[in-house]
């Protein structure tokens, strides 16, 4: 290597380049995969990104697929199962309680996640404002997000309790009703309970979100607004709400995958109960793999929530975020 | 070596006789006793991991607890326990099998040594021991505690009884000097409690112990079954019409929001005095006492569920069974310790301490001072003698333990009473999961 580089001091510019050109395979030092991974941008990038898609491929597509491939076997806890087709989802379609959970979970996520949204926006606008106290305020708000799930479910499963209710209590001794409500008995007033409760649970998340969102929005907007004389309602219509749509889609997405997804709330307050009225999605998969030791049978449960989550979320991104003037085009 | 003399086997067994615990240093002794005499001997340098059930009564947990410490000190195997709640067992458990990995001995309900008969250690050796020394197994401990083969893959080692409690001044307002035994007189008692403004009351909701418990026995006292005796599923028949029926007339009689209760619902009505009559085990009684409430304690008491169709019991008790895992180190510590659990006098100081909340499955426990003490906590007693199995006519394997799971009667019952769906509509779904989960 020495003496090539010597002689080649000496030779003329031409000769040179046709002795490196003829003689550099066996002289220089192969180019090894891994010198190439050094100096590669491109192969770079790759080698970078390795840790992360290793964790989504070990943590989220495994996972994802094995509970597919579970569907598709009659797997029982312990037992690797056999593989037998769809036959979990055509049992699952002629199973009444499994459609009463997919009806209960659309149910549960459209009702929760709309007034979560209507209650999240107009707290968030509220506190927009120059209000006293309002570091507190915000802080009080986010209260319920931050109580465990299942402390505030127990909670609510007294509140709403057959027998110990405190609103059945207080509405007795204002002389309002007569006997106790029976909130978890009945199959709607189970619903509406834990519908209740989620939106108790879920609307500081929305609200704090928006708030972050509504501080984006520049206050120039609103300056020039006002000297064109636009009405409260004007600005919010055409200032706030299309610059706060982004913000809107990623939260309701989230927003709409937690309530689809949720499990505890119901858990700790019936059970699926009553007669499988309360019973989401999430509940029975868990009942039937977990308690009932059917795999098999709960990955399906599991596996059929994957089209509604996946509608969810395009609608979200393609619904919500398809302002072109988002991008500097007119809005179609 | 061991410290037990006459005075302390005398102070231990008068003790006993009035239905208090052994000082620990009289059940160590004890324990000594039994480890230089011991049938298993275990390896040396044993040490186990125990996973169970967390516990319903304190002074059960602190009676085994110190169970196992004496056992830990008389043979130098040291015992880790550690509880899961109730639900959580059989999953953990099925995974242990799976993995080969995991406690030596778990501590389950029903069936789910079943599930995974081939992982377990062979115990009929231990069975066999127990059974000849304490007046033989009872019937459903035996079926509980064999596998296919015959074999005792799993020991039951108590049973958790499930009566029903009731007011006495509730039931004697309503015009019953005592719980009726049969079934027309039971819904009747009911209507009257319902006329008198003190309803019954018991769990319709997913409540695994409780509300599986008296929703069998409405379904078996019709002789109507999930299975047969092959775990071929008949349960679409005029019985289970007639048992939805049935069910139905009592949940109309009974106080509003039984179909949302849970294990605990029941227990805080009784205590509440929302309800004259419900069904448990000896918990309410135990909280009624230890917490002073002598208005409840004096006034309540126990009783069989009445007697069906068939003029035999159809109750349904928790089996609680232990188990152990081919893949322990210590096979023989393993034995060792079902050996002295289950060994006199140490198992009737658990008994006792358990306050009735468990049952023995061996017949030579029925002079426990614990039955005779209290009169209120004699019916127990012979909850395992009466209990029918799991899966009813059927096997008691995994199938039933998915049955139980899954609700299938407690929904069944549950549907036709609420008025959900007709009797027979409520039969036919029932009937298509206990299919499923009973194909071959």
């Amino acid at each position: 290597m020495l003496r090539y580089r010597l002689s080649g001091l000496l030779l003329s510019g031409q000769t040179a380049k046709m002795l490196d050109a003829a003689t550099r395979p066996a002289a220089v030092a192969p180019v090894t995969f891994w010198t190439r991974l050094n100096e590669n941008r491109n192969l770079l990038g790759l080698w970078f990104m390795l840790p992360a898609a290793a964790f989504l491929l070990l943590f989220l597509a495994y996972p994802l697929g094995l509970g597919i491939w579970l569907s598709l076997t009659d797997a029982r806890i312990g037992r690797a199962g056999e593989f037998i087709g769809i036959e979990n989802f055509t049992w699952l379609w002629g199973d009444s309680v499994f459609w009463l959970s997919v009806f209960n979970t659309l149910l549960y996520t459209i009702v929760a996640s709309v007034i979560k949204f209507a209650i999240g926006l107009y707290l968030a606008l509220l506190l927009n404002n120059n209000i006293v106290f309002k570091a507190f305020i915000r802080a009080i708000v986010l209260l319920p997000f931050i109580v465990p799930t299942v402390l505030s479910a127990i909670a609510f499963w007294w509140i709403f309790d057959s027998q110990f209710s405190i609103i059945s209590w207080a509405l007795i001794e204002l002389g309002i009703i007569e006997q106790n409500i029976d909130f978890l008995g009945t199959p709607n007033n189970a619903r509406a309970s834990v519908i209740f409760a989620n939106i108790w649970r879920g609307v500081p998340f929305v609200a704090i979100t928006l708030l972050a969102g509504l501080q984006t929005v520049p206050q120039s907007l609103y300056e020039a607004a006002t000297i064109d004389g636009a009405s409260k309602w004007a600005m919010f219509r055409h200032i706030t709400y299309p610059l706060l749509t982004p913000i809107i889609a990623v939260v309701m997405t989230f927003s709409v995958l937690f309530t689809f997804t949720d499990f505890q709330l119901i858990y700790a307050m019936t059970r699926g109960g009553p007669v499988n009225a309360t019973h989401l999605m999430a509940t029975l998969s868990y009942q039937r793999a977990i308690l009932g030791g059917n795999l098999g049978e709960g990955a399906a449960i599991s596996t059929a929530m994957i089209p509604f989550l996946l509608s969810a979320i395009m609608f979200s991104w393609f619904g919500l975020q398809r302002r072109k003037w988002q991008q500097g085009e007119s809005d179609d | 070596m061991f410290n037990i003399d006459r005075r302390s086997l005398l102070k231990g067994s008068s003790a006993l006789a009035l239905g208090a615990a052994l000082t620990p240093a009289q059940l160590l002794g004890y324990a000594k006793a039994w480890a230089a005499d011991m049938k298993f001997k275990p390896e040396a340098g044993a040490e186990l991991r125990l996973l169970r059930w967390k516990r319903f009564i304190q002074s059960e947990e602190d009676a085994f607890l110190a169970l196992i410490d004496a056992f830990t000190q008389a043979t130098g195997v040291k015992v880790t326990v550690e509880s899961e709640f109730m639900d959580d067992i059989q999953p953990k458990a099925s995974v242990a099998a799976n993995v080969g990995s995991g406690p030596d001995l778990i501590w389950g309900l029903y069936s789910t040594a079943h599930l995974f008969p081939d992982k377990l250690i062979d115990l009929t050796d231990v069975a066999d021991h127990l059974g000849g020394q304490y007046g033989g197994w009872v019937e459903a401990a035996e079926t509980y505690g064999k596998g296919d083969g015959g074999t005792w893959i799993n020991i039951p080692i108590c049973f958790g009884g499930n009566y029903l409690n009731y007011r006495n001044s509730m039931i004697e307002a309503a015009g019953f000097k005592t719980v009726p035994e049969d079934l027309e007189g039971f819904l009747e008692m009911s209507k009257a409690l319902k006329a008198n403004g003190t309803p019954m009351g018991m769990a319709l909701g997913h409540a695994s112990g409780d509300g599986n418990a008296w929703t069998h026995w409405a379904l078996w006292a019709h002789d109507a079954y999930v299975v047969d005796e092959n775990d071929k599923v008949i349960l679409d028949s005029p019985e289970a019409v007639k048992a939805c029926e049935y069910v139905k007339a009592l949940y109309d009689s009974w106080i509003p929001g039984t179909a949302s209760w849970n294990d605990g619902s029941n227990n805080k009505a009784f205590l509440a005095g929302e309800v004259s009559v419900t069904n448990n085990g000896i918990s309410i009684y135990q909280k009624a006492l230890t917490e002073g409430m002598t208005d409840i304690s004096e006034d309540m008491d126990h009783a069989f569920y009445p007697v069906g169709v068939s003029g035999k019991p159809t109750e349904l008790h928790v089996a609680w069974s232990l188990m152990a895992f081919k893949y322990s180190k210590y096979p023989n510590a393993c034995k060792a310790l079902f050996e002295f659990i289950m060994s006199k006098p140490q198992y009737d100081d658990w008994l006792v301490g358990s306050v009735a909340y468990l049952t023995h499955p061996l017949n030579g426990y029925d002079d426990n001072p614990i039955w005779t003490s209290d009169p209120k906590r004699t019916i127990f007693r012979d909850c395992a003698k009466r209990t029918l199995t799991a899966g009813g006519k059927g096997s008691v394997g995994e199938r039933a333990a998915a049955a139980l799971a899954d609700f299938i009667v407690v929904d069944m019952l549950a549907s036709a009473a609420t008025g959900q769906t007709t009797p027979e509509e409520a039969v036919k779904q029932a009937t298509r999961k206990a299919k499923r989960i009973y194909r071959s």
